[in-house]
């Protein structure tokens, strides 16, 4: 029998999904020289909106613009819900001036999420390269918490330098727990660095899983995906299996105005996260 | 667990779907090896003889760069091929290889493997497909290394 897995339903959007609703900075995290976490609440009391894990708000600083940016936090535990971005531009760098109490504008959650809840006795295989890791940090959480429902969880993380490692207090005290196996690799080695050094690809044929019974989570930069996407295949893991996460540049969030049209698909509406037979035919391609 | 060197080489997918008669040969060029943390396992410039398995550890493939010291261009893990010099000439080691952890390996006599592939062009084809397989793998990684992939303008 063909395997048929598909994505789960997404998460309905706040009630006028174009309209942002005032949140409050509650904290503020350094993750890396560049990269750093918000700690977000409503302005008004209300509960923290729930999302799934892999799905992302728009989050719009007042004067400036707004940004499509996944949520890095707990689903499971939300008091607050986490932002981790980097400083690539003017919005995520008047974010990254935002203060303790500060106001910013938030639409969402919106998108589909990884596959998580509903695929239990799987081996999970995560491969994430750089800022990617912050969607996948939902995921990984949700795994955790009902740690009995899965065979192995392994993931596979590059990053450009040590320096450069997200979640680097996480990732040590998730390895310490003995039933995650976690692989970090970076681009440049530094002095004093005792770990792998070279890209996310190389370690997917160590990785004791099953790929008959491997769900892989794949996010990070495109080619680092399509590299990682063939090691996958050459290690036996069906196109039905494998997720991805796609960014291209999102405005209404909604599927209304096409600025992240991809081939057939909307990346905000039918996305981010992809199966991978489902864009294969466009994926990588220079043009569509 | 102990498995025979006969096994562990058939149980590797390097080795997957060579004949009989080739297998029997590898294994008689085969030994365990073991390397201590921070140990040289080849050095830059020395004739290369040799081919490794790494069965358990992390090896760091590096340069020395004046002034610097040792830079690591990749590490080699467990499962992974190490050193292909011993295919070509001049025979000479062009990086050091340092085990990072305690090491488990497969040491194979490339020199003995390398007469016997000049004799017997069969094998001698399955084993360049094999490395060439690695070396193209090898050449991929670096290019994406090359490409700065998370820098910001990626």
């Amino acid at each position: 029998m063909a395997y048929v897995l598909d994505l789960p339903a997404m998460t309905g959007p706040v009630a006028d999904p174009m309209v942002p609703v005032p949140y409050r900075v509650e904290g503020v995290k350094r993750e890396t020289h560049d990269t750093f976490s918000l700690d977000l609440a409503p302005a008004d009391g209300a509960a923290v909106t729930s999302f799934q894990p892999g799905q992302f708000n728009m989050l719009y600083v007042f004067g400036v613009g707004e940004v499509p940016i996944s949520i890095s936090g707990d689903p499971g535990n939300c008091p607050a819900i986490v932002h981790t971005t980097r400083v690539v531009g003017a919005v995520t760098k008047a974010m990254g001036a935002l203060k303790r109490g500060d106001l910013l504008g938030v639409r969402g959650p919106f998108g589909k999420p990884w596959p998580v809840a509903e695929e239990a006795g799987r081996d999970f295989l995560i491969v994430a390269g750089g800022i990617g890791l912050a969607p996948l940090r939902p995921a990984l959480y949700t795994l955790m918490k009902q740690r009995e429902k899965y065979r192995k969880i392994v993931l596979l993380y590059g990053a450009r330098t040590p320096e450069d490692i997200l979640y680097r207090r996480e990732l040590e005290r998730w390895r310490g727990k003995f039933d995650l196996e976690i692989q970090v690799t970076v681009d440049r080695g530094a002095a004093g660095w005792r770990g792998n050094v070279g890209v996310v690809t190389t370690m997917i044929g160590r990785a004791q899983c099953d790929p008959a019974n491997t769900l892989a989570l794949v996010c990070g930069p495109e080619v680092m995906m399509r590299f990682t996407l063939m090691e996958l295949q050459k290690r036996g893991i069906a196109q039905q299996r494998i997720f991805v996460s796609m960014e291209r540049n999102m405005k209404c969030a909604v599927g209304f105005c096409g600025h992240c049209q991809y081939g057939p698909n909307f990346i905000c509406k039918d996305g981010p996260v992809f199966r991978l037979d489902r864009i294969e035919p466009i994926f990588g391609k220079a043009e569509i | 667990m102990i498995h025979s060197l006969d096994a562990v080489i058939r149980q590797h997918t390097f080795f997957r779907g060579l004949e009989e008669r080739y297998i029997e040969f590898i294994t008689g060029c085969a030994k365990n090896i073991r390397f201590e943390p921070g140990q040289y396992i080849f050095r830059e410039g020395d004739p290369a003889d040799q081919f490794y398995f790494i069965r358990e550890g992390l090896v760091s493939v590096e340069i020395m760069v004046p002034e610097r010291g040792p830079a690591t261009v990749q590490t080699i893990g467990e499962g992974d091929v190490l050193g292909w010099s011993w295919l070509a000439p001049p025979y000479r080691w062009h990086f050091d290889a340092r085990a990072l952890r305690e090491t488990r390996a497969l040491d194979f006599d490339g020199k003995c493997l390398r007469t016997k592939c000049d004799e017997d062009h069969d094998l001698g084809y399955e084993i360049m497909k094999r490395f060439t397989n690695v070396v193209s793998e090898r050449l991929d990684a670096t290019r994406l290394q090359l490409l700065d992939l998370y820098g910001v303008r990626a």
